[in-house]
């Protein structure tokens, strides 16, 4: 259980960006300690995207529920929060200016760049496994042609919802898309 | 997320002024952390001090940890119904596009020079040079060194900078006596 509230702490004190910027730390802490198969982890995502709250939270406090219970919940919350809370705390109470400062301002130039890297590789690598089950040179190669499809079009409303219609679509709205294309293609073709 | 709290706080409530929520925003984007906690508890503080801080950060947890925490009781017994698994199945694909998404869409904010498309080019191929060759390593490496070459790469400039602005001093100051030099031979 300590296990659990480290990583979590280590996932809050690095998630910056907010939101998907943590995914690839996430994915790696909860696959090495085997508290999620990788589909779990995708699940749990999509459950923590359409509820309320930040992402971070929410996939900390469902992990931790799924490990051990309301005190696991209660540990992981706390540890994604924490790191934030006394970074925001003291810049309130201490340095406002600390933003300000040079050093600080050129390591997040070299952060940016390297989390947009990692969000964007996390992301096509699940797509890889989903699809080609393709994950490393030693995995068989196999073609999933009904989620390559849900993926298109996914893309397709995706792109058109902004194109034409000018509007984002809600990532809920595409959940829920592709959950009805997911029944539709595995449960009754 | 961001319309949200700038409604409740800066025009409801007259907590902060419009630019200090503009400050929490950039603090915000650059600390860790979600930007909902960032803000709850930077609001926290300026209000009510410590104490502000620690309540409203936890206000603004306990509504998705309730939540959150009711779905995960029911969430096992839910994908055991077979009509949900399959619209899993779907969902999953979907959360690699949100992924992808976002990660597109931090690509098209980030400043198009040679600095950030080399550490993103460089950070994506370590990346999958590893995973395909199954090499364990942690993401967080990753961000350290990005940090570490920013930092690098700032003082490197900055030191280069000042050597040139010395140089230039230097000629300044050169032409000026060259200056009083005729000057003098002027008057004499």
């Amino acid at each position: 259980m300590i296990r659990l509230f480290l990583s979590f702490l280590k996932i809050g004190a690095i998630s910056f960006g907010g939101g998907y910027g943590m995914i690839s730390v996430l994915q790696e802490e909860v696959l090495a300690n085997g508290w999620l198969t990788s589909e779990q982890l995708m699940d749990f995502i999509a459950v923590s995207e359409s509820t309320p709250g930040p992402l971070a939270i929410n996939m900390a406090t469902f992990v931790g529920a799924s490990q051990y219970g309301f005190s696991g919940a209660l540990l992981a919350t706390l540890g994604v929060v924490l790191p934030a809370f006394i970074v925001i705390l003291s810049v309130a109470a201490l340095f406002t200016n600390l933003m300000k400062y040079a050093g600080v301002k050129s390591a997040l130039t070299g952060i940016r760049p390297v989390v947009t890297a990692l969000v964007l590789v996390t992301g096509i690598t699940m797509l890889t496994s989903i699809v080609f089950s393709y994950t490393s040179i030693k995995s068989e190669f196999s073609f999933n042609l009904k989620s390559a499809v849900i993926f298109l079009i996914i893309t397709f409303i995706y792109l058109f919802s902004k194109k034409v219609l000018r509007k984002n679509i809600s990532a809920i709205m595409l959940i829920v898309i592709s959950a009805v294309l997911g029944i539709l293609f595995y449960g009754l073709i | 997320m961001i319309a949200v709290i700038e409604r409740e706080l800066v025009e409801k409530k007259k907590w902060i002024s419009y630019d200090e929520f503009l400050d929490i925003i950039a603090i915000a984007e650059s600390s860790p952390g979600p930007l909902a906690v960032n803000s709850a508890t930077f609001v926290g503080y300026k209000t009510c001090g410590f104490l502000g801080s620690l309540l409203a950060t936890l206000g603004m947890i306990l509504p998705s940890f309730v939540i959150i925490f009711i779905v995960s009781l029911f969430f096992e017994k839910f994908l055991s119904f077979k009509i949900v698994g399959y619209a899993f199945k779907g969902i999953q694909v979907c959360v690699a596009f949100l992924i992808i998404s976002a990660g597109i869409k931090f690509l098209s904010h980030l400043e198009k020079n040679v600095f950030n498309y080399f550490l993103f080019v460089l950070t994506a191929a370590v990346m999958i040079v590893f995973s395909l060759f199954s090499v364990n390593y942690s993401s967080v490496w990753l961000i350290l060194a990005g940090a570490a070459i920013g930092v690098f790469v700032f003082f490197g400039k900055s030191f280069f900078l000042k050597k040139d602005e010395k140089k230039r001093k230097a000629a300044l100051s050169e032409t000026t006596i060259d200056k009083s030099d005729a000057n003098e031979k002027e008057k004499l």
